[in-house]
């Protein structure tokens, strides 16, 4: 036997293909199953509709204000809560970051995540109504001479996504903020800076990459609200969210292609929204970031 | 006072206005929890601060109105499932992609990142839509098999720093002793994994318990959880008494907490939203 070279199982594992990397299959395969087809099954039977034309619900969806109003109206919820959840999260974290007990505050600020929107949306219906605990103390120190009426409405969605989303921003916002390398910001105050310049010079460049995904992540969960816009909004006109609509058009009018076109929409807003700000982080600042992580 | 003196008034003014704010988060999230469970152990209350009395007869009546034997165990059995399906697909996986580079390994990535960057709502109605074509509509399967989506790639991401950080050469060395694959991952893998992998599981139980909107597009009647049950009592409110509605929001905080805290016995508070971070340090 003469020699011939490799082996194709040698030459396989020279690419890294070898028995561990089929461990990555079966995953792969129930990804492939259950989202990626489901995915291309909604997008071609969205074109599908019940008038047999291919862009009948494409075209129905935007001209029937009662369907496109709903792109406005969440991101009209969404945008707002995203943006004052990460104001909010970025000073807060850079204020606990120095704590030396932050579990305790940690923890408390994982129950609303755990909990779940359709908890807190059960808890303020009572706690924010007019007979609750926040009603009263608000009358009681005469900040208000009637109970604010919060909930069935705009700003009940409002709150209930910032109770849960807060948390959620904060928490990813925290993560980023501990991995900056401490010495970077001594070195800074040793030069002289103060607190304000040392923000603006260091940290923010440093985070700008870590808020843009922090940005997106509580976008995505503020964007897809189901539960508190039907109960503790007013599902049939300030709070027709585009989910309301979708789940709307599948569930009570069985109309499976109009909900998947629905459905592709709303991935599309949410795609623009978050391509958006992905690439106007990279106007703002560009140059390494990795070399600074902890 | 010297040490204070040294901070300027505007540092200490940021300060406080900074712990103004978190404490009145703080306080009204307490206020809400607070009131729901008060409620629920309230004999009637109406127009006053505190309820009148307290009883504990709406759980019982929340137990038969509700079902909630019948619907913790479909929820038990629902996270049960989709705990070791997501373990069992998602650690292997893992393992590969911490320890092998290959085509199309950026490709796997992305595959994976995908359902957790998309609203569940987005793919849960095609994904109800072909399960209610191939019959699992409604049933137990079904809800199982949505669950999966978001929780295996979920596993997969937390699992791969966690593996990286693992020295490879404890595995040679098993393999220079004659182990073969499978007996460096019973002996060798699997005692070193373990404690990161009960922390992914846990948080996917937290996370299962807690998941809304896909069960709530895929359940029927029978398959409901505890959560999508408790925003069907909330929805058709009035039928009911208040007080049975929020006895069995609480049965509901404390299967989640229970659990929780169990859970924060192993893993970081701010693991519960973020990947595991890299560093040991802590």
């Amino acid at each position: 036997m003469t020699d011939r070279g490799p082996t194709l199982t040698q030459r396989l594992r020279a690419r890294g293909l070898d028995g561990v990397t089929l461990l990555v299959l079966p995953c792969v395969l129930a990804i492939i199953a259950l989202f990626i087809y489901p995915f291309l099954y909604g997008l071609w039977l969205s074109f599908q509709p019940k008038d047999g034309t291919t862009m009948g619900n494409y075209d129905r969806f935007f001209r029937e204000p009662f369907l496109y109003k709903t792109i406005w109206t969440t991101l009209k919820i969404s945008i707002p809560v995203t943006i004052l959840n990460l104001l909010l999260a970025v000073p807060i974290a850079f204020r606990v970051r120095l704590m030396k007990h932050q579990r305790l505050l940690t923890t408390i600020l994982v129950l609303p995540i755990t909990l779940g929107t359709v908890l807190v949306a059960e808890g303020m219906l009572f706690y924010f109504g007019p007979q609750g605990w926040f009603s009263r103390t608000v009358m009681a120190l005469g900040l208000m001479d009637h109970a604010p009426s919060i909930t069935h409405g705009y700003w009940g969605v409002f709150l209930s996504l910032l109770i849960t989303g807060f948390p959620f921003t904060f928490l990813l916002t925290l993560s980023y903020v501990t991995g900056i390398e401490p010495a970077l910001e001594q070195a800074a105050a040793t030069l002289g800076a103060g607190p304000a310049a040392r923000f603006r010079e260091i940290f923010l460049p440093l985070l700008l990459p870590g808020l843009a995904i922090t940005f997106c992540l509580s976008f995505v969960q503020a964007y897809s609200v189901l539960p508190s816009a039907i109960l503790v909004g007013d599902p049939a006109n300030t709070t027709r969210v585009i989910s309301i609509a979708a789940y709307q058009a599948a569930f009570e009018d069985y109309d499976y292609s109009l909900a998947s076109a629905i459905a592709m929409i709303m991935g599309a807003v949410q795609l623009v929204v978050v391509a958006a700000i992905l690439g106007a982080r990279t106007l703002v600042y560009r140059g390494p970031v990795a070399a600074a992580k902890g | 006072m010297r040490a204070s003196s040294r901070t300027p008034l505007t540092t200490r003014l940021w300060a406080f206005g900074v712990w103004s704010v978190v404490i009145f988060f703080v306080l009204n999230l307490l206020g809400l929890i607070g009131s729901v469970v008060t409620s629920s152990f309230a004999t009637r209350w109406l127009g006053t601060w505190f309820p009148a009395g307290f009883t504990w007869k709406w759980y019982f009546a929340a137990w038969d109105e509700f079902q909630l034997g019948d619907v913790l165990w479909v929820t038990f059995e629902v996270v049960g499932w989709v705990v070791v399906i997501s373990g069992l697909l998602g650690v292997p996986a893992a393992y590969a992609l911490a320890r092998r580079e290959f085509p199309g390994k950026r490709f796997v990535v992305l595959l994976l990142l995908l359902p957790l960057l998309v609203p569940s709502v987005t793919y849960g109605i095609p994904l109800a839509t072909v399960l209610y074509k191939v019959g699992f509509g409604g049933s137990l399967v079904g809800v199982i098999l949505a669950n999966l989506v978001p929780t295996v790639p979920f596993v997969v991401l937390v699992m791969i720093p966690f593996i990286e950080q693992i020295d490879p050469r404890i595995e040679s060395a098993a393999r220079v002793f004659g182990a073969n694959t499978f007996k460096v991952f019973v002996y060798v893998l699997v005692p070193i994994l373990m404690p990161g992998v009960l922390a992914a599981l846990l948080l996917v139980l937290v996370r299962t318990i807690a998941m809304f909107e896909l069960t709530f597009l895929v359940a029927g009647p029978g398959s409901q959880t505890l959560v999508v049950a408790l925003y069907y009592a909330v929805f058709a409110a009035g039928v009911r008494a208040v007080q049975s509605i929020d006895a069995m929001a609480v049965v509901y905080m404390v299967t989640t907490l229970i659990w929780l805290i169990i859970a924060l016995r192993f893993v970081n508070p701010t693991q519960i939203v973020a990947r595991a971070k890299r560093d040991t340090s802590h």
